[in-house]
């Protein structure tokens, strides 16, 4: 992956971009369980208070309450409350919201800091309740005794004026009193009273004459929009990533596609044949395609997960840091799974892959060889052949889906059991008043999320290496030099262009080949004369005419033409000079004009139809409804093999070069075509330099010079009938194809 | 470039049904259904989720006849397949029991924790509790336990279902007519081997079960949901509309981008293709730049519409979020008005809230459904028509077998044609004596192994008869026939095994000894001692490891072993070097002795030796008769054979 980093660079500020906004979209989830759980805990199950600092209270409540705080908590709580009674300002308006204040006054709480209801909460609560509790058992005595239970007196005995008869007392008389209280609640935690305080607020507010289903529809609401912003927060941060991940992941596809394309167009045969045109062409899109998409995948989850899962487990612990080991064990099962399910299955889905080409291998076969395998009455054999490839694909894909589909039930088992295991310790913990039951509720939410993040993660570690390979694969093209670069301080071909092609003393040796090709080369090609090269296959023929256009380099010695080594000329220049007919006749998508036009870009309607004749071509042109601009399907194939070599001929004819090459571009044709073409070609290129190879004598039979090659050497040079007496090789070859009485 | 599948790939799902990453709440119990998605082998083959999925596909032609052929295909699973719809349904079912009898618990818990707090009770009954979580404990076991034999079983019958599509196909192809191949790629065959008959399978080992499990799920999540509070389940409802609309309106949106994304990218793709398949020919013609500014131009426009097509592809799951969320505030809403009224708990509201997010993932994926049936039934369609195609004509009752083969062969007015329409050959006869050697001649592409397909029946003549022995080749059994005949053809076809099975390919039963007196005698045997292996060798897939000529001999030596009365010649035109050359000559001269041969020759030594020689011209026999007096006649032949001894001087 880092050999490709650096194509990632231009994008730098989108990532850094993507990421922060990760952290934002990360945050705001983390938050939402949050609010849920608020909206469960505070909004039903406390009817939208939220603690235990009422809005307002009835001044006889506060009064009672005050009875059992010291002198500096009574402080606190007066600085915090305003009293409104009829004379008050703003008396209208408050008496709508609080109807109870046409009979008595009330206190309403001031605009106040969080930290100082902090500070109140705890004081009102143990008020609240104190006061709450009392007055019920004043309101039922029957009932007294049995709530009394457990506290070690009799509350039935508590007097009906209780309250002023408290008040009348010295505060050194009350003293002991609120400490017995505040003990037995100190006993009781926090949380717990906090949450009995709710129901002693909400009773109040009852007595205010409040509207407390508007007052908890008006919690809901507040923090159900809260949570929609935090939501809509989130969602904006997610598309935004998507966007940049979207960018980044097409662009750094585009630009790496660019990059290989043009370095391979830099290629030289060797490189070529390094990675194989096939293998070149899987890496630019296959392999390109992977990068896109986990790229894209990296940036809107990958780097999410742990985000997601690092903050997921902050917020758990806060929440519940007593549960840390059921999250601990969540992780370690989670990732137990996954790793042991995919280290079964990941290399069976490599030896999938390998069963699928040979079961297609199988049928390739039998199609292409279907006239042989009816012909032999093989088709029980190739059956037997197929089923055996079918049965082995089908018993490891069975396997493998079978391992794979043990995945969901066990992960959906996980989960639940998780559920049911926080459920179970929880409640323990809130009866215990350590949490909440919205946080235990928050602290599922946090789960998955942490559960999902780290599931996540282990797809990373799979999909990552996949990738990485890709990766390489691509990066091994775009670090390849080309073999073959022009010089730095180019020469140029002599005006007027003769085309004396000469090779001294020429070796070649493929790379990381043990042993030359080619040894030895001499030999000088002029204008208006004809080269033929013939040989066995492996003589070395093809490769000689392959060094002049400079697909390959010579490996000692040296081509001049004119003089001039090609080495020292642009590659573009002496190309140019060369009209090339390839042994595979590749054409490209288009019609038959782009084709030939390919030549020569400029070529007249005139000069195509010369080009077209000249290769035998002209019949089946014209022949075609569409002529011309018939269409080419990619690679020709919707064309003969002989009409593609023709108009290969054809398109090398366009380019009008002073020197030719036809490297075997006659094997296709049958002889009356071949002889035809050549008869028109003769008076075309007449001032040419032509070398043609071939393995037909007939093709050759009135060449300039014909060189013999045999591995790698050459062994004989001359015309057809010095070599017939002369050369052994040739002689063998001629007789091979040619009755003696043809030879002669 | 095939577009196999390939389990080896991984394809990201952008669409996110694996994970969640804006999830508010990951509720325990029907997240199953997205598990089911993500985590599934399947999903990893390819067709998974994301934007593809959504997109509108191929569709059948005629979707419910070729499901009900896929149902009748299911033949003995049938059964089991409607064990599996009920353990899907038994799976889901308790699955979306878990968030109500998980609620209990939370009530209980609730209950428990107020009573603490009024006083009123002994605090927590963790024996209900514990009641309650083991029940549900218990639910979700026999819920993954049902999931998993449901999968399992399942995933038998797909992959079995598979291994039958793919033995049937290639039992098909050596029962069709040779001629169905004339218009029929080899690409398209295998396509259908591997593409379509992986697409039915994913479809019945996942989106079956996903079917069952989304329509329970929508159903069961949907009456729970009223059993809790029909006025909650009305509010939740509301937000269906809603998704429905803006889920369409992105779909269509990015399927735009989408079509234009994979149309850019196949021009990208073929162009890279075409140049470096052309590498040789791109330098030759310093055609570079030319092909380097193509490349940028569609590069380029792929950019512009792959990026947007991702990202309008993964917008959908955070806007569906966002309006799931909508829901779920009007939900509590609503929940905490009825609670106050003490019409609902507090955990009615937590397991109602579960539900609610869980009923958009289910609709997601039915709408989706209707696709992914669709591209089956157009891939199990692409099968049947496959397997439904005609055979070859089978071979008649009354057979004639004979005991001795002597090689006469008569062409008696044959009228031959590869369409009705089209016929070539109008009027052929001739009559050819034991052991004489024919030479079929004719400029490239004229047609000159139509007369071959003719004689082994590869197909039948339109009109007229061809007679082996006096009797009408029709009245063999096909096998016979072609049992007549050794056919060694310039496309040299050797399969993947050792060269000793190569050789023995024609006689299976051949003796070791047999194979190598054969390949003696074509040859082969003193190359094959060289090579590594020797006739154990095995031979790769482009068979790169044997030269043409090799290749060559090794079928003259299958010929030979077979020891065919006739046999059926296809001259290298060239590509073989000299020695072997002289090798396949004398090979062939030995095959030839004594056997009536049929030779499609190339060479004028051979044209010269035949005792008869027939010119093909556009496919009709225009000439037939000896060197001599063809030659003597002065036509078609004479042209051809003249054309190569004229004094050209150019070569």
């Amino acid at each position: 992956m880092t050999r490709i980093a650096r194509y990632l660079k231009p994008y730098t500020l989108l990532i850094v971009g993507a990421i922060l906004l990760l952290f934002i979209q990360a945050n705001a989830d983390l938050a939402l369980p949050d609010y849920m759980s608020r909206i469960v805990n505070n909004g039903i199950q406390q009817g939208g208070v939220e603690n235990a600092v009422p809005l307002a209270l009835r001044k006889s409540t506060l009064d009672k309450i005050n009875l059992f705080l010291t002198k500096e908590e009574q402080n606190a709580v007066d600085a915090a409350y305003l009293l409104i009674d009829s004379h008050s300002p703003d008396y209208q308006t408050y008496l709508s919201q609080y109807p109870i204040l046409a009979k008595e006054p009330i206190y309403v709480l001031k605009q106040l800091e969080q930290n100082q209801i902090k500070t109140l909460n705890p004081i009102l609560s143990r008020g609240l309740l104190t006061v709450s509790f009392l007055d019920r058992i004043l309101a039922n005595p029957a009932q007294a005794q049995a709530m009394g239970k457990g506290l070690g007196f009799d509350l039935s005995k508590i007097p009906s004026n209780f309250y002023q008869i408290f008040a009348n007392m010295p505060a050194e008389q009350r003293a002991p009193l609120i400490n017995a209280i505040q003990s037995r609640f100190n006993s009781m935690g926090e949380s717990m009273i906090s949450q009995m305080s709710i129901s002693a607020v909400k009773a109040e507010y009852s007595a205010l004459g409040v509207n407390t289903t508007s007052l908890q529809n008006g919690y809901i609401l507040k923090t159900g929009g809260l949570m929609l912003l935090i939501t809509l927060i989130s969602v904006t941060a997610t598309i935004l990533v998507g966007y940049l991940a979207a960018r980044v992941a097409a662009g750094l596809a585009r630009d790496l596609r660019k990059a290989f394309f043009v370095r391979v167009s830099e290629f030289s045969n060797a490189e070529m044949e390094k990675f194989s045109t096939a293998s070149l062409i899987t890496r630019s899109t296959n392999d390109i395609t992977q990068i896109q998409m986990v790229t894209m995948m990296m940036m809107r989850m990958v780097f999410y997960a742990p985000i997601i899962g690092i903050g997921g487990l902050i917020r758990a612990i806060n929440t519940a840091a007593s549960m840390w080991w059921i999250v601990a064990m969540m992780i370690v099962v989670l990732v137990g799974i996954i790793m042991s399910v995919f280290s079964l299955t990941l290399p069976r889905f490599k030896l999938i892959q390998s069963l699928i080409d040979r079961l297609n291998r199988v049928v390739r076969e039998n199609l292409e060889g279907m006239m042989v395998v009816r012909a032999f009455n093989r088709q029980d054999f190739e059956e037997e052949r197929f089923e055996k490839a079918n049965r082995d694909l089908t018993r490891t894909t069975l396997f493998v889906s079978r391992v794979m589909v043990i995945m969901m039930p066990l992960m959906m088992f996980l989960m639940s059991g998780i559920s049911i295991l926080v459920i179970w310790v929880g409640s323990h913990q809130v009866a215990q008043s350590s949490i909440q039951v919205g946080s235990m509720m928050a602290f599922m939410q946090y789960t998955m999320q942490i559960f999902f993040a780290f599931m996540f993660m282990s797809m990373m570690f799979i999909i990552l290496p996949r990738a990485s390979i890709s990766a390489d694969r691509i990066a091994d093209v775009l670090e390849t030099e080309p073999s073959i670069k022009d010089p730095p301080e180019p020469k140029h071909f002599p005006e007027p262009f003769q085309g004396v092609v000469e090779f001294k003393q020429v070796c070649f040796r493929y790379p990381d080949a043990e042993e030359n090709v080619l040894d030895d080369i001499n030999l000088i090609a002029r204008p208006g004369e004809t080269t033929a090269f013939i040989g066995t296959t492996g003589s070395g023929k093809s490769t000689i005419v392959n060094l002049i256009p400079r697909f390959y380099d010579v490996t000692c010695g040296a081509i001049t033409i004119d003089g001039i080594d090609i080495r020292d000329v642009p590659q573009h220049e002496l190309r140019s000079k060369i009209g090339y007919v390839p042994q595979k006749s590749n054409l490209f998508s288009g019609t038959i004009e782009s084709n030939l036009q390919y030549g020569d870009e400029n070529a007249t309607e005139e000069e195509l139809q010369m080009a077209a004749e000249i290769a035998q071509a002209a019949e089946f042109i014209n022949t075609n409804p569409d002529g011309f601009q018939a269409e080419i399907a990619q690679g020709g194939i919707n064309v003969s093999g002989g009409q593609r070599q023709r108009l290969a001929i054809a398109r090398a004819l366009v380019k009008k070069a002073p020197i030719y090459i036809f490297d075997e571009s006659f094997s296709a044709l049958d002889y009356k075509t071949d002889a035809a073409l050549r008869r028109a070609l003769k008076k075309y290129v007449a001032n040419s330099t032509i070398f043609i190879v071939t393995q037909r004598v007939a093709t050759i039979k009135n060449a300039d010079q014909i060189i013999v090659l045999d591995e790698g050497r050459i062994v004989g040079k001359g015309k057809h009938h010095e070599l017939m007496q002369t050369c052994e090789v040739y002689r063998n070859i001629a007789l091979s194809q040619l009755t003696q009485e043809e030879l002669a | 470039m095939t577009n196999q599948s390939n389990p080896n790939q991984m394809k990201p799902n952008p669409s996110g049904n694996g994970y969640k990453p804006g999830g508010l709440t990951q509720p325990p119990s029907t997240q199953i259904n997205p598990m089911r998605r993500g985590l599934n082998p399947g999903a990893m083959m390819g067709r998974g989720g994301g934007p593809m999925a959504m997109m509108k596909g191929e569709t059948a032609r005629d979707f419910k006849g070729t499901m009900r052929k896929l149902i009748q295909y299911l033949g003995p699973y049938k059964l089991v397949t409607s064990f599996v719809i009920l353990l899907a349904i038994a799976s889901t079912a308790f699955s979306i029991l878990g968030p109500k009898i998980l609620g209990q618990a939370t009530t209980k818990l609730f209950e428990g924790v107020i009573g603490q707090i009024s006083g009123s009770s002994q605090g927590i009954d963790f024996n209900a509790i514990g009641r309650i979580l083991l029940t549900a404990l218990g639910l979700y076991i026999l819920s993954s336990f049902l999931a998993y034999i449901q999968g399992w079983i399942m995933t038998g019958v797909a992959v079995n279902i598979t291994y039958r599509f793919r033995r049937d196909i290639a039992k098909k192809i050596n029962r069709m007519p040779l001629k169905y191949f004339d218009g029929t790629n080899h690409g398209e065959i295998l396509s259908r081997i591997t593409n379509d008959v992986d697409t039915v399978n994913q479809t019945l080992s996942q989106s079956l079960s996903q079917i069952i499990t989304s329509v329970v799920t929508v159903v069961g999540v949907l009456i729970m949901m009223l059993t809790i509070s029909w006025q909650m389940t009305l509010v939740a409802m509301l937000i269906l509309p809603l998704s429905l609309l803006i889920v369409r309106f992105i779909v269509s949106r990015s399927q735009i981008y989408f079509k234009e994304q994979q149309n850019y990218l196949g021009h990208v793709n073929g162009h890279i293709e075409e140049m470096f398949g052309g590498h040789i020919v791109v330098k030759a013609f310093n055609g570079e730049k030319r092909s380097i500014e193509t490349f940028s131009f569609l590069n380029d426009t792929l950019y512009s519409s792959a990026w947007k097509s991702q990202f309008l592809s993964g917008i959908m799951m955070p806007v569906m979020n966002f309006i799931g969320n909508l829901g779920f505030v009007g939900v509590v809403i609503m929940g905490g008005y009825l609670a106050v009224r003490n019409i609902i708990t507090v955990g009615d509201i937590q397991a109602f809230i579960q539900y609610v997010r869980n009923f958009t993932q289910p609709i997601t994926q039915l709408a989706n459904i209707s696709n992914v049936l669709q591209q089956t039934a157009a891939a199990a369609e692409r099968v049947f028509e496959f397997l439904e195609e005609e055979d070859e004509t089978p071979d008649i009752e009354n057979l004639i077998q004979l005991e001795h083969v002597s090689g006469q062969v008569v062409f008696d007015h044959v009228r031959f044609g590869y369409s009705p329409e089209r016929i070539i050959i109008k009027d052929f006869s001739a009559e050819i004596q034991p052991g004489q050697r024919i030479a079929i001649v004719g400029p490239t592409g004229a047609g000159k192994t139509t007369l071959v397909k003719l004689l082994m029946r590869f197909y039948d003549v339109n009109d007229g008869a061809i007679l082996i022995d006096g009797h009408d080749i029709r009245k063999f059994r096909r096998a016979d026939l072609r049992r007549m005949f050794g056919m060694v053809l310039q496309d040299t076809w050797l399969f993947g095994g050792t060269l000793m099975d190569n050789i023995r390919y024609s006689k299976p039963d051949a003796t070791e000894e047999e194979v190598i007196a054969a390949a003696k005698a074509a040859h082969v045997d003193h190359f094959v001692r060289t090579l590594p292996g020797g006739y154990q060798m095995e031979l790769n897939e482009e068979t790169t490891n044997l030269s043409q000529g090799q290749k060559q001999l090794l079928t003259i030596a299958r010929a030979i072993l077979a020891n065919p009365p006739m046999l059926i010649l296809d001259e290298a035109t060239s590509s073989v070097d000299t020695h072997t050359e002289v090798l396949i000559q004398k090979a062939m001269r030995n095959l030839m002795e004594g056997r009536t041969s049929f030779i499609i020759a190339h060479r004028l030594s051979t044209i010269r030796d035949a005792d008869w020689i027939l010119v093909i011209r556009d496919g009709d026999i225009v000439e037939q008769g000896t060197h001599e007096q063809l030659l003597a006649q002065g036509g078609f032949y004479a042209e051809l054979y003249n054309s190569q001894f004229e004094r050209v001087e150019i070569g």
